[in-house]
């Protein structure tokens, strides 16, 4: 039993040789390695920066920016201050990536659907576009769009009328913009009512199949709910807005949305671009349901479209997602591209304008970064928690 | 009476199943909404790709030396022609491009061996590509010594740029990336969070807020005096980005591997250095090529961002040519000859992912 217990007893490696202390010893070295590296960069930032006259800190937000920005969705002027000009570039960000997106997905899906089409020469037509579109850098797409096409437009004075008053020119694409008037206020209310009905009204509907095996018309109902009750009571309240049109006005057209070219070609080039990766994510997703499913949901009798919606769409979702989300988030990284052709975006007018007036580059490329990898950050998250909704729960 | 166990030869297929009109019916036109669609397609097409194809091809200008020699109503590719220099060296001293020229004919020549099955030293000849080759190629372009003459890196330029840039990132960056994934994978707590902060921030920031920071903080970030070539900082700018994107496909690569390979190598006595290097990573590397390829194809697109910083890679050369006096106009043949450029690299890597993909799924597929 002894002789036993003596074998069993492990020798006692040399402290060098042990595991556990030559990972401490790695990781201390690491970390010695990253506080000097660290240390010497700061240091010499600092001293490069007090060599140049350069002071640190964020005061500089405060101080008046002094000079205009070509399209702000909240308030500004050259009275401004810098910190102003973070604000303005933030939202015009968030503009060009929420616009983006919002049709990259719909083209995507549809292109993405159409090359899985049975209709040879649709598929094909995707084909065609998904292959070009991903091959080709997304800047150059972005400066064909901006100086080849847009700039080739006729004058304002010339501008070409789409109908309905919209006015499309050189100096960009003008709508018809909706005037809120007193009283508008309850049709917004009416509107949130409606959504917060919907809300309860799906989860209603969907307890009441699980009990009893009755389907609710979900669809007509989220309609009537969303957009036909709040007219109702826009039209109740006595319509309370106007619509204005865009009017030519010496060289230009005022009134109504005015949409610049450089937010045009912008997203023009972004959807086209993320729209050809999203199509072939989508095929991908749906190419990975098993055609078994197909089979087995037609042998049930359901219909073409309940197929795609009941069963194809909800497992393709699931391999859709991760890659989709990866999609969203390049898009508004590319989105910074918008300083190539002057859009006033994060990089544009923070990185670019602030940081050479006020050459605190340290602070505006922390900053700037910071966005982008908070965006990144959330996109993604909010993205994972959508994805374990719709993952598979196994028994 | 003996049975004939001659197979009678098969029939042809019925004519209601052959034939053009039937293909079309088929394909085209099986239900009203399909038909619908087609006769849309169809008149999409015969919208578009008609003047397309006059304005670039049949209406088009081809040969001429000046301005006033181009077509109205079509492309004027002299307008390229004449600046096709530039286009592939930007501004290298026009006596002296049979250097770039060796350097990559040399390559092409080094590269034929290792698709030929029957070559054994594929290994060898990888590493002196990967390792030497990019010497030779520094001396033969840039110079100064051999007696050559020194062509600073501002004159580089075009394609030749977009090259150099694209390749140098690449290689360098898969190292950094195989680090990293690896030490992502670690099981010490340090150097995994290390890796995994430096992963997330470079995904996590645009390019270009990458190539601005490279050209605006890097000077800041070394001690004074140390001054930094303009295309070098935009290579580590790259290359630092590149290599969080290439540390993911590898670990897409590690974690392929089954777990009995990690434990079988720890079984053999082999320690953590040659585990990896011998057993997981030939493997998880095989399996990542497309991936590889891939990213490849991203960073080539990404280098036209460089023109933001100043340098002037195939696009930048474009732009710049759009804004001579005396071709302005010609925007839509300098663009679509870049995007032409372009889209063959891109479309002919991508097919070559593709059947790599195919050739090495083989062993995987269950």
């Amino acid at each position: 039993m002894s002789e036993l217990e003596t074998v069993q007893k492990p020798s006692n490696p040399a402290v060098w040789n042990n595991p556990k202390y030559r990972a401490l010893f790695f990781q201390a070295l690491l970390i010695a390695g990253l506080v000097y590296f660290f240390y010497s960069v700061v240091d010499n930032t600092l001293s490069n920066m007090e060599s140049r006259g350069i002071s640190t800190g964020f005061g500089f937000l405060t101080e008046k920016a002094g000079f205009g920005i070509l399209q702000s969705l909240v308030q500004f002027n050259e009275d401004s201050s810098y910190g102003r000009t973070f604000i303005v570039g933030l939202v015009n960000t968030g503009l060009v990536a929420v616009l983006g997106i919002f049709m990259a997905t719909l083209l995507g899906f549809g292109m993405g659907v159409a090359r899985l089409s049975n209709n040879w020469l649709v598929a094909k037509l995707a084909t065609v576009y998904i292959e070009i579109f991903r091959n080709i850098p997304l800047l150059l797409q972005i400066f064909f769009w901006y100086f080849a096409v847009l700039a080739g437009l006729p004058s304002a004075r010339n501008s070409m009328s789409l109908g309905l008053g919209i006015e499309f020119n050189v100096r960009g694409l003008y709508l018809p913009g909706p005037v809120a008037e007193p009283g508008f206020l309850i049709t917004v209310v009416a509107f949130i009512i409606g959504f917060i009905a919907l809300l309860f009204m799906r989860q209603w509907a969907r307890k009441r199949q699980d009990e009893t095996g009755q389907q609710f018309p979900v669809g007509w109902s989220s309609l009537i709910l969303l957009i036909g009750f709040p007219l109702v009571v826009f039209w109740a309240s006595g319509m309370p807005m106007s619509i204005e049109y865009p009017v030519l006005k010496g060289f230009n057209f005022a009134g109504g949305i005015a949409v610049v070219p450089e937010l045009l070609a912008l997203v023009l080039a972004l959807t086209i671009y993320t729209g050809a990766f999203i199509a072939e994510t989508v095929r991908a997703g749906i190419l990975a349901v098993d055609h078994g499913q197909t089979e087995a949901s037609l042998a049930l009798g359901l219909k073409r479209g309940q197929l795609m919606k009941l069963v194809i769409i909800p497992q393709a979702m699931r391999v859709i997602i991760p890659p989709l989300t990866s999609q969203y988030l390049n898009l508004t990284k590319n989105s910074s591209l918008a300083t190539a052709i002057g859009y006033p975006d994060l990089v544009n007018v923070f990185m670019g304008t602030t940081l050479n007036q006020t050459g605190q580059a340290i602070e505006i490329t922390a900053m700037t970064m910071a966005v982008y990898l908070t965006a990144s950050l959330l996109i993604s998250s909010v993205m994972n928690w959508y994805n374990k909704k719709m993952a598979i729960v196994e028994r | 009476m003996p049975v004939n166990h001659k197979k009678s030869p098969s029939l042809p297929p019925p004519a209601s199943e052959v034939g053009i009109v039937v293909w079309v019916k088929k394909n085209l036109f099986s239900t009203y909404a399909n038909g619908v669609m087609s006769l849309a397609a169809i008149v999409l097409i015969l919208l578009l790709l008609p003047p397309l194809l006059d304005w670039a091809f049949f209406s088009a200008t081809w040969s001429g030396s000046n301005r006033a020699d181009c077509n109205e109503d079509g492309a004027c590719w002299i307008f390229i022609a004449n600046r096709i220099d530039q286009v592939f060296y930007g501004f290298y001293p026009a006596e002296l491009h049979w250097r770039p020229n060796l350097a990559g004919l040399l390559l092409i020549g080094l590269t034929i061996p290792l698709f030929i099955k029957s070559f054994h030293y594929k290994n060898w000849l990888g590493a002196f590509i990967l390792i030497i080759y990019p010497f030779i190629a520094y001396f033969l372009i840039h110079g100064g010594s051999f007696g050559l003459e020194v062509v600073s890196t501002t004159k580089w330029g075009g394609l030749m740029l977009t090259l150099i840039l694209s390749a140098v990132g690449i290689v360098a960056s898969l190292p950094l990336g195989i680090l990293l994934a690896l030490g992502r994978r670690s099981k010490m707590p340090m150097f995994k969070s290390v890796c995994v902060v430096y992963i997330e921030f470079w995904r996590g920031i645009p390019l270009i807020t990458v190539l601005f920071m490279a050209s605006v903080m890097l000077p800041l970030f070394f001690p004074e005096g140390s001054d930094f070539d303009k295309l070098l900082r935009a290579l580590i700018g790259i290359t630092l980005f590149q290599s969080a994107y290439m540390a993911e496909v590898v670990r897409g690569g590690l974690q392929a591997i089954p777990k009995g390979q990690y434990e079988a190598s720890e079984a053999l006595g082999l320690n953590y250095p040659k585990s990896m290097g011998l057993i997981i990573l030939p493997q998880a590397l095989k399996l990542v090529i497309p991936g590889i390829v891939n990213t490849f194809i991203a960073l080539f697109k990404d280098t036209t961002l460089v023109l933001i910083i100043g340098l002037f890679d195939l696009l930048a050369i474009i732009n710049l040519a759009l804004t001579d006096s005396e071709w302005l106009g010609f925007d839509d043949e300098g663009y679509v000859f870049a995007a032409f450029v372009f889209w063959v690299f891109c479309f002919a890597m991508s097919r070559y992912s593709i059947a790599l993909e195919a050739k090495l799924h083989t062993g995987h597929k269950r």
